[in-house]
């Protein structure tokens, strides 16, 4: 990945993701957030992982995020009181201005002074299914199977959770 | 370099012309076929070779009327309605389906000169894997189109399309897997010429023979996808007035109609590439025809990749036909019945298909 195609990218990266967390209204902030997704997917192509790109619009920007916005329009969530939620305390805005800009000056400023290093030639077979795999189903088998555990604990505590509720 | 870009440049151009011109072809089918099966006449109006056949085609009428009525209407944005997501919804919907296309080879290699051109717009590893993302964000189209609208006809069908979709994706998904298993990669133009062998010498290596019920099973799933009869409850004319896309006009309802007649292109090019042999002639190979029992007839190589690409575009309309076909034969599902289906028959088929043939795989070795 060139400085140049890096810059375009990271650029709408950086304003889809603002978007999501400043935008008033709830649907087109859930939109920006796929926006977000699907172009940390473009960013994982043009590094050479295609298995985790495709992984990654299927799972988030395909999966996920539908049920987020099934949610926001189930609940009829309107734009009323954005501005009474997004005024805030002066003292927080003012002390998140602060914070924001030394990030971004210290941030500009270290990426200014290292240069853009030259795109390395991935080894062949990088970042394809079978590299994934072997990964996945070999190196690390045992913490992946955990990790199912762990996801199938968390759907039972879900029913367990909403089942309670309405009983 | 600059030859490479122009060769990727033409090969999308043609992959592209393919699938929109036999979208706006299955326009015409569907309304004469229709009309076929139906025992009408169907359209009828301003007939081009009216002295010379007895009967009207509707050419004209379909393919050339039609669309210009329709791209000349004027653009109605209801009240109260979100004016950017009303703008975005049509092409967020065709978006997807379009770019579907780039995974799927249309043929094998065409050499010119010193080079061979592999005859598909994108060869990627994960090329099946890019299909089901990109079918995964054809609902964002479905879904904002109908909130955007601000009507309640519209949210119910965005409701019940993203319902829908969500779930028949994850029985064809299941449903491919079992392809995957057989043929062992996740790359289209692989398992393309993988399809090329010959079982017991005579019978075409197709993905159907190993796999007649993955092949169901995504053919069904794929019909869901496309939200037609007999699962056109998103749509659901007789209640929603047109569901999702109830309060879209013009140019706008038209792509909305577009993308409904792409995703049957893309579910037919999908399910001739995993399970018909793709753009395989049987007994055709790059240097002409190898009969079972020794008899071979040599083919220059233009005319072999002419074949292929034909034999590709044929088997996909037969497909589309058989889509068609469906759409105006069944009646439709009550939503209940359509939940059932897609959760208790097909993904238990799906998880069993997957299991049957890993268990035959690993046992035969």
């Amino acid at each position: 990945m060139g400085p140049i195609t890096f810059a375009v990218l990271a650029t709408a990266l950086v304003v889809s993701a603002l978007t999501v967390v400043v935008h008033p209204s709830p649907v087109k902030s859930a939109m920006a957030l796929v926006a977000t997704l699907f172009l940390l997917a473009v960013v994982f192509v043009f590094l050479g992982a295609h298995m985790i790109a495709a992984l990654q619009v299927i799972v988030y920007a395909g999966a996920i995020m539908v049920l987020f916005l099934f949610v926001i329009m189930l609940l009829n969530l309107s734009d009323d009181g954005a501005e009474a939620r997004h005024r805030g305390r002066v003292v927080f805005r003012l002390g998140a201005w602060i914070g924001g800009g030394v990030l971004a000056v210290e941030l500009s400023a270290f990426f200014l002074r290292v240069p853009f290093p030259e795109p390395a030639t991935p080894p062949a077979g990088y970042g394809g299914a079978e590299a994934v795999a072997t990964a996945l189903f070999v190196d690390y088998l045992l913490p992946f199977e955990l990790t199912s555990i762990l996801l199938l604990v968390a759907v039972v505590g879900a029913v367990v959770l909403a089942q309670r509720r309405t009983a | 370099m600059w030859a490479d870009a122009g060769i990727a440049a033409v090969k999308s151009l043609v992959m592209l012309l393919l699938a929109l011109n036999l979208t706006v072809l299955l326009l015409w089918i569907e309304r004469k076929g229709s009309a076929l099966i139906q025992d009408r006449i169907g359209a009828n109006r301003a007939n081009i070779f009216g002295g010379i056949l007895p009967f009207n085609l509707g050419i004209v009428n379909t393919l050339i009327a039609d669309p210009i009525k329709m791209f000349t209407k004027e653009d109605v944005i209801p009240d109260g309605a979100d004016k950017l997501l009303h703008f975005f919804g049509p092409f967020l919907a065709v978006f997807p389906v379009l770019v579907t296309f780039a995974a799927v080879p249309f043929g094998d290699v065409l050499v010119i000169g010193d080079r061979t051109i592999n005859l598909q717009v994108a060869d990627l590893n994960v090329g099946i894997l890019y299909v089901l993302a990109m079918s995964g964000l054809s609902v964002y189209g479905v879904v904002l189109g109908g909130w955007a609208t601000n009507s309640r006809w519209s949210l119910l069908g965005a409701i019940r399309g993203s319902a829908q979709m969500i779930s028949y994706e994850i029985a064809m998904g299941l449903g491919l897997i079992g392809a995957i298993l057989v043929f062992g990669t996740l790359d289209l133009q692989a398992i393309a010429r993988a399809q090329g062998a010959l079982i017991w010498g005579v019978i075409p290596a197709w993905g159907i023979i190993y796999q007649p019920l993955g092949f169901l099973i995504f053919l069904v799933a794929g019909i869901a996808e496309t939200k037609r009869v007999p699962f056109d409850l998103p749509e659901g004319e007789s209640e929603l007035t047109s569901g999702y896309f109830t309060e879209y006009s013009g140019s706008k309802q038209a792509t909305y109609m577009m993308s409904d007649f792409a995703e049957i292109v893309v579910v037919s090019a999908l399910a001739t590439t995993l399970f018909f042999g793709a753009w395989q002639v049987p007994y055709l190979a790059r240097d002409g025809f190898h009969f079972p029992g020794g008899f071979a007839l040599a083919l220059p190589q233009l005319v072999v990749v002419v074949m292929q690409v034909a034999s590709f575009v044929l088997k996909v309309l037969v497909l589309c036909c058989f889509q068609i076909l469906v759409r105006w034969s069944l009646p439709r599902y009550r939503y209940d019945q359509l939940m059932d289906l897609g959760w208790k028959t097909l993904l238990p088929l799906a998880l069993a298909n997957v299991l049957l043939t890993a268990t035959v795989i690993v046992l035969a070795g």
